[in-house]
């Protein structure tokens, strides 16, 4: 399978990367590569395998529902971009 | 030309937790923005998740109480899109192994039968935070305490075909979760918010195109946004055009619905397995404790209600199906000593006033034991049924115990005979036209002819009479004339 | 001082022979001196360091402490540390300062040591190369025209200079061994699940793992001690009790069986890293290891998978870096939109973006099933093939990369190629399974590695065969030309 300039600028946007005219050339060729690489996987019969998501099969351990968490919003809104009156703010969000 | 509405609705619900479903971070509503959205809340670099045990217990219940087959092993998997109250840029869910796999729910129509709709399956997720368009130098402002509080989105299936199917569908769940403990079921504050799938068609066709009115966090909001969508399709539809799968955003200030996205503007949301959970494995053993723990289900008590208090099957539904409502009626009715009398009081002047006023019965501000000090007067006659209801306005006015405003506003019933047989001597003495004519009256017409008299006697004292002994000695005295 | 391996710098603070503040000095100062030529270290952090030393001192003075009480070490900068800015060698990250710490910086503090910095390291820890680094490319102390491979490429380079005696690092596909190996150093990445990942940055969540780098296998053994455990922060960590790695060290190697696989040695492999890898297996049957060929069918599709695993899971894994509450924000955003595309697009490298795409395509509407499903089908029959192995192994051993080092810009326009250099590291992350690489021989001058796979934590007799090696050998203590 291979991608081109259209789809690179799809995905670009459902990841949120800008791709610049002069890019997309470049950007769809390296990823056509590396997709050719990718598509020696669909030579293997792979009927009936489950896919492995975890390489131990482990199953999720639990948490007890108790406040573990004390507030710190100090210190995590000294490294942001931008606050007010605690809280984040960021361009406005139109939906 | 009849249309048929077809309805499904997705319901998120927040669980009643101490703590987020993946953070040890407090749920408590009401709290100063971001002061309760910890590293992993906000996300972090380097930040993971662990999930909550409580989120799964409550999940579980959810699904033994509608008997659902339940997912004994689960999984969690990441629905990817960029928004500001989303702060990892995707959205921890459950796509293809749910909790809660197919189950089933009764609700109960107007016409006193029964209709089950089916549940697809329920789902564990995280919540998101909240963006605030006040406006900040023209910037949203992020709150992210609610990011990371835990849901179960209850799927049904598209079994519903009016607006009322809807909203009695969606209070049974409401009254289900909030029964079982799982969910504290205020609305107000978002605890639970529908999205409504609303399609219409020709008898006997096929299914329309459905659209989804997302963000709904009322009964009475749902019910206007699916009248409104059904009129909207139906129009476009003799209008000849065609309705476009979209969502819908509902504004609840301005009640109308508008278009967010089409099918075509659908986000790829790029699902698959969020690689920093595992697989939650439970066993039969976990699931029959979590059955042995449930609560008495608002099905269970409607019949107990009716075959130890001897209610009507109608009163029984109204009051068992709440849990709230349920304890308030059972707490009046033991303490006042009369089941029916309890139960005509708050399924009536109660329950009118609490839904004139907008408020839940946890908030009333006449507690149950008020109430029934007020129906102990009634029983042992010092007010009637009709100066009760002023005491109880009173009441409700926060003018204090019952006993007080009898005193104070001088409600006490007259039932001293001998004052009652004045006030009958004195008013057949002065109707002797109307004595006269019940007199000469056809037996079968005299009943009627008492009601001149009654009236007569309850003016002369002031309302104050009580109206069965007054019934009685008016008889007494006008049949010893004949 | 600077020659002293991890384990004679413990055993002369403990017998007094220098202070750990001595210590902490001697190599501040190597650093300052010498790094410009290396570029190996992205934040120094000189005052902390002293006064960790200060507090390390106070301690020995005061009763009996652990072993790595007052040495010092470098953390990659994909550790967070608190109150330490820690860019994960990104444009993106460059001005996060932290306000907590990881649990392997932790669990190190716990123990004692003193962290003389960060290390430099490819971008989010994707490249192979240490070319990716926003703070630009580290070069390899044996040929500074070389990379020192990545993307652990300033641990690795850091302590084959002789800037740290060891370092913490990061393992994805082989971010541990292959550096490791280039730069003539140990290195082990645990088995997933081992060491804790609660505050390392994460690239690939299901393959990311983090590990010990250090001159020799008994110093790696006492990092691992430290780092390794469970953690209930990390729904992936392993409740497993960690053994003293450094117990079995020098136990005898006869009768292990050792599997070589004949598809590490096949075609692309440089014919002289052959020699020097079958030179080393040689040295471990001499002392009485059994040598077995054995087949692991499906290697070659480790590398595909791993490309489509790998980018899926950084794709989501990086949407948190949208300019919001941390990190880099582009100026005067538009709206939106405007904000979450200029910022990552400003503030991410072009290796980072390109597997973000290749990630959001795997995963998009159609694809899913072909390749991200796929691929973690093939997972499975990678794991398979090493599961049958261990019925008939010990423990796997080959070499750590076809290559030795290659010079900067060699596989620049080629991505495909530079993937390819992990391909014998690459299957242990998807199968989980833990691998080291220790120094092996010098090809072209420049050193390349022996790889080591175990089975399932078997991390101790890894160590035990490393040390055993490293008892006979003298390559993990060469130094690169010109480092005194």
């Amino acid at each position: 399978m291979s991608i081109d300039r259209a789809d690179i600028e799809k995905l670009g946007e459902l990841a949120r990367i800008h791709i610049s005219d002069e890019n997309a050339q470049a950007s769809a060729k390296s990823i056509n590569e590396v997709l050719a690489l990718v598509d020696q996987l669909q030579a293997v019969d792979t009927t009936n395998i489950e896919p492995m998501a975890n390489p131990l099969g482990a199953r999720q351990r639990l948490r007890l529902d108790e406040v573990s968490e004390t507030n710190r919003r100090e210190a995590f809104q000294a490294i942001a971009p931008a606050t007010e009156d605690g809280l984040y703010l960021v361009p406005k969000v139109i939906e | 030309m009849t249309w048929e509405t077809v309805i499904g609705l997705e319901i998120h619900t927040q669980l009643a937790t101490k703590t987020k479903i993946f953070s040890g971070a407090s749920t408590e509503f009401g709290a100063a923005p971001n002061t309760q959205a910890c590293a992993i809340d906000l996300a972090m670099p380097g930040t993971l998740p662990v999930l909550n045990a409580e989120a799964v217990r409550m999940a579980v219940m959810f699904g033994v109480a509608i008997d659902a087959e339940i997912g004994l092993i689960s999984s969690f998997d990441r629905k990817n899109y960029f928004y500001p109250d989303l702060p990892k840029g995707y959205q921890t869910t459950q796509l293809e192994r749910p909790i809660v796999l197919e189950g089933a729910v009764d609700i109960q129509l107007d016409d006193g039968s029964t209709k089950t709709v089916r549940i697809h399956h329920a789902h564990l997720e995280e919540d998101a935070g909240k963006s605030l368009h006040e406006d900040f130098h023209g910037m949203s402002g992020i709150d992210l305490n609610r990011a990371g509080t835990p849901l179960i989105e209850i799927v049904s299936e598209p079994d519903m075909n009016s607006p009322e199917e809807a909203v009695a569908f969606a209070k049974k769940l409401h009254a289900l979760v909030v029964s079982i403990g799982i969910c504290d079921g205020e609305m107000a504050q978002g605890s639970m918010r529908f999205d409504v799938n609303v399609s219409v068609r020709k008898k006997g066709e096929e299914l329309g195109t459905r659209t989804e009115t997302k963000n709904l966090n009322s009964f009475r909001f749902m019910e206007r946004a699916i009248v409104q969508e059904v009129e909207r399709q139906i129009d476009l539809i003799e209008d000849g055009g065609k309705v476009k799968q979209e969502t819908r955003l509902y504004d609840g200030d301005t009640h109308t619905a508008r278009s967010m996205r089409s099918k075509e503007e659908a986000n790829d949301y790029r699902y698959f397995p969020c690689p920093d959970l595992l697989p939650v494995e439970i066993d039969q053993a976990y699931v029959d404790a979590v059955r042995a723990s449930l609560p008495e289900l608002p099905e269970a008590r409607r019949a107990r209600f009716t075959d130890s208090y001897e209610l009507s099957a109608y009163d029984a539904g109204v009051l068992a199906d709440d849990v709230a409502t349920a304890a308030y009626f059972e707490t009046t009715a033991s303490q006042c000593g009369d089941a029916k009398l309890a139960a005509n009081w708050v399924t009536g002047e109660l329950a009118a006033r609490l839904n004139s006023d907008d408020v839940l019965i946890q908030h009333c501000p006449v507690s149950a034991e008020q109430l029934a000090a007020l129906i102990a007067r009634i029983i042992d006659k010092t007010i009637s049924n009709k100066m009760a209801r002023e005491v109880f306005g009173a009441m409700w006015e926060g003018e204090g115990e019952p006993d007080a405003i009898i005193e104070a506003r001088g409600l006490k019933q007259v039932s001293d005979s001998g004052a009652i047989e004045g006030m009958v001597d004195e008013v057949i003495a002065s109707s002797a036209k109307q004595v006269e004519n019940y007199r000469n009256a056809d037996e079968a017409k005299r009943p009627k002819m008492l009601g001149y008299f009654v009236g007569q006697i309850m003016k002369a004292s002031k309302g104050q009479a009580n109206p069965q002994q007054v019934n009685e000695v008016l008889l007494q005295k006008l049949n010893a004339l004949l | 001082m600077h020659n002293l391996t991890l384990a004679e710098l413990s055993a002369g603070l403990g017998a007094g022979e220098f202070s750990s503040v001595e210590v902490t000095r001697h190599f501040l100062a190597r650093i300052k001196r010498l790094d410009a030529n290396y570029n190996s270290f992205i934040t120094i952090t000189e005052e902390q360091a002293l006064a960790q030393a200060a507090v390390a001192d106070q301690q020995r003075a005061a009763g009996s402490v652990p072993a790595l009480c007052g040495v010092p070490i470098a953390h990659k900068d994909i550790f967070c540390t608190d109150g330490v800015r820690t860019s994960c060698g990104s444009k993106m990250l460059d001005n996060f300062v932290p306000p907590y710490s990881a649990t392997v910086v932790e669990n190190l503090a716990a123990a004692g040591v003193v962290v003389l910095g960060k290390t430099n390291m490819d971008e989010f820890a994707m490249g192979s190369s240490n070319e990716t680094s926003y703070y630009g490319p580290v070069k390899n102390p044996w040929h500074t025209d070389c990379v020192p491979g990545g993307s652990s490429g300033g641990s690795a380079a850091a302590i084959a200079a002789r800037l740290t005696p060891a370092a913490t690092a990061t393992d994805t596909g082989g971010s541990i061994r292959q550096p490791a190996a280039l730069c003539g150093i140990t290195g082990l990445k645990p088995t997933y699940g081992r060491v804790s990942r609660w505050g390392m940055i994460a690239f690939a969540s299901s393959l990311d793992q983090g590990g010990p780098m250090a001159r020799t296998a008994e110093d790696v053994a006492l990092m691992l001690n430290q780092m390794a455990g469970f953690d209930n922060k990390d729904s992936t960590s392993i409740e497993r009790d960690v053994p003293d790695y450094t117990a079995n060290l020098n136990q005898d190697i006869s009768g292990l069986t050792i599997g070589v696989p004949e598809e590490y040695f096949g075609e692309g492999l440089n014919p002289l890293t052959e020699q020097a890898t079958r030179d080393a297996l040689a040295e471990l049957e001499k002392q009485g290891a059994k040598l077995k060929s054995i087949s692991l069918p499906h290697s070659h599709l480790s590398v595909p998978a791993y490309y489509v695993i790998a980018p899926a899971e950084a794709s989501a894994n990086l949407s948190r870096f949208d300019g919001s509450r941390y990190g880099y924000r582009c100026e005067n955003p538009a709206d939106l939109r405007d904000m979450y595309m200029r910022s990552r697009s400003e503030a991410f490298g072009d290796e980072v973006k390109r597997r973000i795409l290749i990630g959001a395509y795997c995963l998009s509407a159609g694809y899913y099933d072909a390749y991200y499903n796929k691929a973690m089908q093939v997972r499975r029959l990678i794991k398979e093939d090493f599961v049958s192995a261990f019925n008939d192994v010990d423990m796997i051993a080959g070499p750590t990369c076809p290559n030795p080092a290659f010079e900067f810009g060699a596989k620049g326009d080629d991505p495909v190629a530079m993937y390819l250099e992990d391909i014998y590291t690459i299957a242990t992350n998807l199968a989980g399974l833990p691998g080291m690489s220790l120094p092996c021989g010098l090809v072209d001058d420049k050193p390349v590695g022996l790889q080591l796979i175990g089975n399932y934590f078997d991390e101790g007799r890894m160590l035990n065969v490393a040390h055993r090696y490293q008892q006979v050998s003298d390559w993990h203590s060469r130094c690169a030309p010109g480092i005194d």
